[in-house]
């Protein structure tokens, strides 16, 4: 179906599918293409030459390649929250309703009215970034940045939250094939049939490579027919994957390999419940990196005119999408490669003009080809410039003999040699080594389990392709410990001839000479750069911004070593080259995050009681993973310390309950639990009575506090220890080193129970006759029985065994009452219908921050890693009489410095003022500068009790200056209040209230 | 980095935490003053090469564990449990 609206569609040839038409738009004008095309192509198709707008000269810019290294061809695919800039026409995939806009112009593509860069060019150079940072900043802020950002630049990302879901997936497998042309599918075929379980990813649709793109034949058949029987073989091997759309990005250590696979990119949008992306992690015993080579362009001026394209690139649109790039081609090669452009465009009818091969030495048979197309031979000549603005019209060429002349046409292919695609193996660290014989990089110390083969190897005949693919294939079985079978001889191919004599680029070029097309480097920076010395490969890289484009230089590497050896004197293995580091390709942020974004970027631990609280309404704050109850406002109240003030009141004149469960509990068991406690802990354990809990602090081992709680004596050998909840995890953690590194003779076994215990506390006057309901009759609870520090086993419900601990962050009489779990709701509602008569209130972690301040209990505004348990006034806990964890370091020099801040109350002067946590204490007319500056406030609250603000803080030699005034000062929110300082225990100094 | 441990096989690093240097001994209660104590807390060696190093098992088996790497390669020679398996 030659077809109207795709004027440049060839007839019967390619492998789009003719019965499946797609309509697509690009810049809003409606177009067709088929099933099987990429954007790419289908443009090419209907004609469309321009495609963008390069980034710093706005110059006009068409596709030169076909593949994933395409250096101008980036559009803005989809609309509105889906829009994705930078997106490489020659791999989108075509569908139906797909929608292109072109970036980086305006107001339009055919009209850019900032081309206007082109005319400061100069001013653009080399080192440009560089050089302009020294002008006057006023320059820079007003001007030049302002008008750059505008002007310059690539396409512009989605203003809204990605609709999408992207996944994260792991996979393993003894062998992993990277890429799916003919090296790729007989290494995978190879490993097959030796019994390996094989994973093969190629970021192409369709399997098959360059065998896609070029007319070859396989066993004296079309290459198409061994393609089709090779991938059916694969796909019947239960133990192969074949992943298609997948880019290997990057290679890590240990056999991990990171994988994007597009999942639904080449649909309007994923189905429902359909990731749009997964990022693959994968883990091989062996790598077969078959990757194939990407096609080097020439340096001439005008290379980057539209119409100007790689040879092999030419050869896909023909071959395999049957799309003509050009009516009247010339063919300017350095090697044999651009000949076979040459008869496959031939084949397809298009009219050959000229062939320009820049060797001297052109073989007889080529020069009977030539003749064959009625086309002029120029050998020994090149192209030197090429122009027409928006599409190619007309070449210069120079002939061998120096004569100059002009030719008609409107499609240039560039044929220059191939560069293996090596990058993944230097993601470990090697360098890539100079291959003189095909002129170009090749891996050279490999990742371990790695080999590379085919192009990848700089074997770039299919042959070749064929053979190393079969063989090491057959080598990473055996290296998994597969048998393999008497191999198949390797299929016989037709002849090919790659022979190829680069050239870096054309001597006394016609205009600005591209080596870098996506960042508008041109020979000239190379130039520059030598000359102003910026000479070492990386050197040249960050002045001249070669190769740090979106496509890392895929096309461009090479050409800019090339000048730069040939400026420098040296040879191109001297010069080096940079590392390739991944990703290979860009990677959406979105696919590396999963489902960690949003309320899911981390995971959320939900108390026993969160329905509970919820139901009443509560107020929940992130507390590390866990949702906290903050305060449960009630009807009629406004502001979040109206409620906390009735919350806190109500526990101190009746009683309250607050779920406890986010402390980490760990329980210790065996006959030197007791030796275990009193190594991690500064105080004493060893008269500790069974039946009794003791409050405890533990440093770290540089004599820091490292965390606080209780633990209690559940039995001769059996203690409970409790952290606070942030630390709950990273206590547990200390404790395994403790016995299983530092004391691994001690006879103790522990186990995290945090999450096997609910856990409420009970504050108030009126705790006890609540209990009293709730807690089976055969359970004494008196004070006789039950005293201040008590902790035992009772039960709840008739029969539901429980723990009760006498332990109290309030200050008032209180208990923590546990239960299994998943009795946690159930225990919550009993308290709040047994403590109805008693006026029960539900109580958050503000009212429980106010009362713990009250009555100076430090918490995580003190245990903030900077303070020792001298500077909290816990110094004479500290055990003399045993060794602990932290002990001597505790006793450095500076950290019993008596001026060292220590922990104190505070109040404001002026009992109105409000306090600020974080602000630093100075000495009242003291300007506020280091040298002043006293110590700080960690933790502030309002006291419905006192009925002002209070603070606890650190301030030098704290405990001495009791009743002294300092200025409480906090710039960041204007604070500046005069303060008392005070004991930091404000409320009920004997502790009458605690006792009952 | 994927990580032999000694009781559960090879597993991806984001399953362990790491810690340090695993040559650094804490004194014994003879030989504890403040100079080895500093010893033990702070100095460490930063070898180019081979190191001995815990790392934690910690979403695993909670074992800590020695591993003997290159820390210019990453090869793993060896990851043994910290705690004996056999004590009598
Ligand atoms: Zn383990």
């Amino acid at each position: 179906m030659a077809n109207a609206t795709q004027p440049f569609r060839l007839p019967q040839i390619g492998l789009v599918d003719r019965n499946a038409p797609l309509t697509f738009r690009f810049d809003g004008q409606a177009l067709s293409g088929f099933r099987g095309d990429t954007l790419a192509s289908a443009l090419l198709a209907n004609g469309a030459r321009l495609i963008g707008r390069s980034f710093k000269y706005h110059r006009p810019r068409g596709l030169l390649t076909a593949g994933p290294e395409e250096p101008n061809g980036l559009v803005e695919l989809r609309t509105g929250a889906r829009r994705e800039p930078n997106t490489r026409a020659t791999v989108a995939e075509l569908y139906d309703g797909l929608e292109a806009t072109s970036q980086n112009r305006w107001p339009s593509l055919g009209f850019d009215l900032l081309s206007i860069n082109a005319l400061f060019a100069p001013a653009l150079m080399a080192g440009f970034y560089y050089k302009t940072f020294m002008w006057p900043a006023s320059f820079w802020e007003r001007l030049y940045e302002p008008a750059i950002r505008r002007a310059a630049g690539l396409g512009r990302a989605a203003n809204a939250e990605d609709p999408d879901t992207y996944e994260k997936a792991f996979a393993f497998c003894d062998i992993l094939v990277i890429g799916g042309g003919p090296a790729g599918l007989s290494a995978a075929l190879a490993a097959g049939r030796a019994g390996a379980r094989v994973i093969l990813c190629d970021d192409d649709f369709a399997l098959g490579g360059r065998l896609l793109s070029e007319r070859r034949e396989i066993d004296g058949l079309p290459a198409s027919q061994w393609l089709a029987r090779t991938i059916a073989e694969l796909e019947s091997f239960p133990d192969i994957r074949v992943m298609r759309r997948t880019t290997i990005f990057g290679v890590y250590d240990h056999g991990v390999y990171g994988a994007l696979e597009r999942v639904a990119d080449h649909v309007m949008a994923p189905a429902p419940h359909q990731p749009r992306q997964r990022a693959w992690r994968i883990v091989a015993k062996r790598a077969i990196l078959a990757a194939g080579a990407i096609e080097r362009p020439t340096v001439f001026g005008g290379n980057d005119t539209p119409g100007v394209m790689l040879a092999g690139a030419v050869r896909t649109y023909v071959n395999r999408f049957g799309v003509a790039p050009g009516r009247e081609a010339a063919i300017f090669t350095a090697g044999d490669d651009g000949w076979n452009t040459a008869r496959d465009l031939a084949a397809a009818g298009v009219k050959i003009v000229a062939v320009v091969d820049s060797r001297e030495q052109v073989d007889p048979n080529l020069r009977t080809l030539c003749e064959g197309f009625g086309a002029p031979l120029y050998a020994g000549a090149s192209v030197f410039g090429a122009s027409g603005g928006k599409s190619l019209r007309r070449l210069a060429i120079r002939e061998a003999n120096g004569s100059v002349r002009t030719l008609a046409c409107d499609l240039l292919t560039v044929s220059n040699g191939w560069n293996p695609t090596i990058h993944l193996a230097s993601h470990q660290g090697h360098r890539p080594v100079w291959n003189a014989a095909i002129h170009a990089f090749v891996a050279g110390d490999l990742p371990d389990g790695m080999r590379v083969a085919g192009s990848a190897a700089g074997r770039f005949s299919l042959r070749e392709a064929l053979l190393d693919g079969a063989q090491l294939g057959a080598e990473a079985a055996q290296d998994c410990g597969l048998a393999t079978k008497q191999s198949a001889p390797a299929p016989a191919t037709d002849p090919e001839a790659v022979a190829v004599a680069p050239v870096s680029r054309v001597a006394g070029s016609r205009g600005k000479a591209f080596v870098d097309y996506q960042n508008d480097v041109t020979d000239r920076d190379i130039e520059l750069a030598a000359q102003e010395g910026f000479r070492s490969v990386e050197h040249l890289k960050r002045y001249t911004t070669l190769g740090m484009a979106t496509d890392q230089g895929k096309t461009s590497n090479l050409a800019g070593l090339a000048i730069m050896a040939e400026l420098t004197g040296k040879t191109i293995a001297e010069t080096g080259v940079t590392m390739f580091r991944p990703p290979y390709a860009p990677v959406a942020i979105g696919a590396l995050a999963g489902h960690h974004r949003g309320q899911d970027f981390r995971p959320v631990r939900l108390a026993p009681t969160h329905q509970w609280s919820k139901e009443l309404g509560a107020v929940f704050v992130e507390s590390g993973l866990w949702r906290r109850a903050q305060y449960y406002p009630q009807p009629g109240e406004n502001d979040w310390l109206t409620t906390v003030n009735r919350e806190t009141l109500a526990v101190r004149g009746g009683v309250g309950v607050c779920d406890v469960s986010t402390l980490g509990k760990i329980d210790i068991q065996g006959a030197d639990a007791l030796t275990l406690l009193e190594r991690v802990y500064i105080n004493n354990w060893s008269n500790l009575p069974i039946g009794k809990a003791r409050y405890g602090v533990m440093l770290r081992e540089d004599g820091f506090v490292m965390d606080d709680g209780t633990a209690s004596r559940l039995g001769e050998t059996h203690f409970l220890m409790t952290t606070t909840t942030a630390n709950a995890v990273k206590i547990m953690q200390h404790l395994e080193f403790c016995l299983q590194v530092l004391w691994p003779t001690l006879d103790v076994q522990i186990a995290s129970v945090s999450e096997q215990w609910a856990q409420m506390a009970i504050a108030g006057p009126r705790s006890r006759d609540l209990l009293r309901a709730v807690i089976d009759e055969e359970h004494d609870i008196s004070d006789d029985a039950f005293p201040y520090l008590a902790a035992r086993m009772v039960s709840v419900g008739g029969g539901v065994e429980a723990r009760l601990f006498r332990v109290s962050f309030s200050g008032e009489r209180a208990y923590e009452l546990a239960v299994p779990a998943g009795y946690g709701d159930a225990l919550a509602r009993a308290l709040m219908a047994a403590g109805r008569p008693f006026g029960v209130t539900p109580y958050g972690l503000e009212a429980m921050g106010v009362m713990r301040i009250e009555k100076g209990h430090v918490a995580g505004g003190e245990l903030n890693g900077q303070t020792t348990a001298r500077d909290l006034g816990l110094a004479r806990m500290m055990s003399g009489r045993k060794d602990f964890i932290g002990r001597v370091m505790a006793g450095r020099p500076a950290l019993v410095e008596p001026d060292r801040p220590i922990l104190a109350g505070f109040k404001p002067v002026d009992r109105a003022q409000r306090l600020r946590a974080g602000a630093h204490f100075l000495g009242l007319g003291r300007s506020a500068d280091l040298d002043n500056d006293e110590g700080y406030m960690t933790s502030v609250a309002y006291s419905p009790n006192l009925g002002h603000w209070i603070g606890l803080g650190l301030i030098k030699r704290g405990a001495e200056r009791i009743g002294e005034r300092v200025r409480a000062y906090d710039p960041v929110r204007n604070g500046d209040v005069e303060v008392e300082i005070c004991n930091a225990l404000f409320l009920d100094v004997e502790g009458a209230r605690l006792r009952g | 980095m994927r990580l032999p441990c000694p009781h559960c096989g090879t597993r991806d690093v984001q399953e362990f935490t790491y810690l340090g240097d695993a040559n650094v001994k804490r004194p014994g209660a003879d030989e504890m003053s403040e100079a080895a104590m500093t010893r033990y807390v702070y100095e460490r060696d930063n070898p180019a090469g081979r190191q001995r190093e815990y790392w934690h098992h910690s979403s695993g088996c909670h074992a800590w564990i020695v591993v003997t790497r290159d820390t210019r390669t990453h090869r793993i020679e060896s990851a043994e449990p910290a705690k004996p398996l056999v004590q009598s």
